[in-house]
């Protein structure tokens, strides 16, 4: 059974439609990215499997569990994190309050997942009592990443964690999510650097005017000349 | 020296005992705002409405505090809190949860909160009656009065046993405050909710617990400046008329959102309403011989008793021009 699992899945904001039928599939060890024109809708479909959005067709399995329309929280529970692209941190409260924060439904957890967090972001234990509002970009998508990780999640929903930040931190954000794949987190990521990201997809999802254009294993589509054209700047 | 002893009793003391009321008041108002992003003026009916409480059940059970050696309304004020609490969540259930609901926008809210103090503070008086009723039954106010250990002080500092109760609550209660918002997992999830409820919401933090314990807090904080301001005067049911400007003074002036700022801000607006009302010429006594005798006759108070509300006022006024973020950087209203 997948990990999850959407199918022919339609929705938007007020009426409007912008997701029109995306369908991905993604395996428990699987990375899976999403990558596409602007205005594909590549964030809506992320916002979608985190029940940010009405699904007003079509369905979303979480280990062949329905959950589309179901909140947040309730996600959070069945196992799913969600990085958001920008406010993605709690400004005033210090680096360690924001991860606590993440594992608010696992009280029980904190300790232990604090020090994994620390030991797997070492700059954030040396800033843990600093606000997060203070930090710089790359640091604050650490403390979302972490954050995140605190629940222990078994799928990571990544909305462009490389947006903004310079090529060193970019590279330094691709492989923290390689290792984190790596330790056995599912993975979805919407992204703008399509190349790099791709490189590390197991499974890459084009989208295009709400639709998926092309699917694939993220070697493939790197090596497709027509997705390399139409997508990745030739 | 009866001069100074004049100025503690009119100003340090008074200043103290308003500026605690304010204090404990605002901060449930910049707890609310912060977290639901409305500026609720139902606030000074939830005091009043909490004193009432303390009112009823003194009557109820006259003489219960003199077990204690407290008063009886002092020993019922943590039931008085605990029905506020309850009727500030009912008023959330019934009322503002709807609206939010529908994604009012917050002035919306404010209106609404208009209503709901309309809708108390008849009930209140339906109940209570119009007049002023004191919440000493069948007890004495007991004044202590310390003596200075000088020569020619007559006059005593004066301080009566629910002002001694209200400095020693506000303390409580600010500690309190903050180990609750520094330490505990509901605190913190409440600062996060403030900075960033969507991701407050992603990391799965159920809001409406979190609306919930707020209207606790704020509840329950209400009831006890209600109570004590009640017990040091008398209890009225418009008590809140001259509650509502003042303490929304201090939450701004501290900067809304922050409850360090809203404890900063009542003590601002508490200190400065008797200061202004204070007659400056008593202190200028001592010199009298080498002052004209017009300077030290003359009534040097910024304004008359009976115009203390327009202090609230002016430093709201100028706050928001001058600085509308307030002390700490809140948000803008």
């Amino acid at each position: 059974m997948p990990l999850l699992e959407a199918r022919d899945v339609h929705g938007g904001y007020g009426g409007m439609n912008i997701l029109n039928g995306v369908n991905m599939t993604i395996e428990a060890d699987e990375i899976g990215v999403i990558v596409g024109p602007n205005g594909a809708g590549k964030s809506t479909m992320l916002k979608a499997v985190f029940g940010l959005l009405q699904v007003s067709q079509g369905e979303i399995l979480l280990r062949g569990e329905p959950i589309h329309n179901l909140p947040p929280n309730k996600l959070v529970q069945k196992g799913m994190g969600f990085v958001p692209q920008e406010n993605n941190v709690f400004p005033s409260l210090s680096v360690q309050e924001n991860l606590e924060m993440g594992a608010f439904l696992k009280p029980d957890n904190v300790k232990r997942m604090l020090a994994q967090v620390y030991e797997f972001f070492p700059p954030l234990h040396d800033k843990r009592r600093q606000p997060a509002g203070e930090l710089s970009g790359g640091q604050r998508q650490m403390v979302a990443m972490g954050r995140a990780l605190m629940a222990e999640p078994e799928v990571l929903l990544l909305d462009e964690p490389t947006a903004g930040l310079s090529p060193l931190y970019m590279n330094e954000i691709f492989e923290r999510v390689r290792q984190i794949n790596a330790a056995g987190v599912g993975i979805l990521m919407v992204e703008q650097n399509a190349k790099q990201a791709l490189a590390i997809a197991d499974k890459g999802f084009v989208l295009a005017a709400g639709q998926n254009r092309f699917t694939d294993t993220g070697a493939a589509l790197l090596a497709d000349p027509e997705v390399a054209k139409s997508f990745l700047g030739g | 020296m009866n001069e100074l002893v004049f100025f503690i009793n009119n100003v340090v003391i008074a200043g103290s005992v308003t500026g605690s009321i304010y204090a404990i008041g605002a901060i449930g108002v910049t707890l609310i705002f912060s977290i639901m992003r409305f500026a609720h003026f139902a606030h000074a009916d939830m005091m009043t409405f909490g004193a009432f409480m303390a009112l009823l059940l003194t009557a109820i059970f006259p003489g219960a505090g003199a077990l204690v050696g407290l008063p009886t309304a002092i020993v019922m004020l943590p039931l008085a809190m605990l029905l506020t609490s309850a009727l500030a969540v009912g008023i959330d259930r019934a009322f503002y949860k709807p609206l939010r609901a529908h994604g009012v926008k917050p002035i919306v809210m404010v209106i609404g909160s208009l209503g709901v103090t309309l809708m108390l503070q008849g009930l209140i008086r339906l109940f209570s009656g119009t007049g002023g009723q004191s919440l000493y039954i069948d007890e004495r106010k007991e004044i202590f009065r310390l003596a200075l250990p000088f020569e020619n002080v007559r006059a005593p500092i004066v301080v009566t046993e629910p002002q001694v109760i209200l400095f020693v609550l506000t303390v409580v209660c600010v500690l309190g405050l903050h180990v609750f918002l520094s330490r505990s997992r509901l605190g913190k999830a409440m600062r996060a909710m403030s900075d960033n409820p969507d991701l407050a919401r992603a990391s799965g933090i159920n809001t409406n617990t979190i609306v919930a314990v707020t209207w606790v807090i704020a509840g329950g904080l209400a009831a006890i400046a209600g109570t004590l301001l009640s017990l040091d005067v008398t209890f009225k049911p418009d008590l809140s008329f001259f509650l509502l400007l003042p303490i929304f003074a201090a939450a701004i002036v501290g900067g809304v959102g922050h409850p360090y700022g809203a404890i900063a801000g009542g003590f601002v607006v508490g200190f400065a309403e008797t200061l202004a009302v204070f007659n400056w010429s008593i202190l200028l006594r001592p010199f009298g011989d080498s002052l004209p005798e017009w300077l030290v006759q003359a009534n040097l108070a910024f304004v008359g008793t009976e115009y203390k509300i327009v202090v609230p006022f002016f430093i709201l006024v100028a706050i928001l021009i001058w600085r509308p973020t307030g002390i700490f950087k809140g948000k803008v209203i």
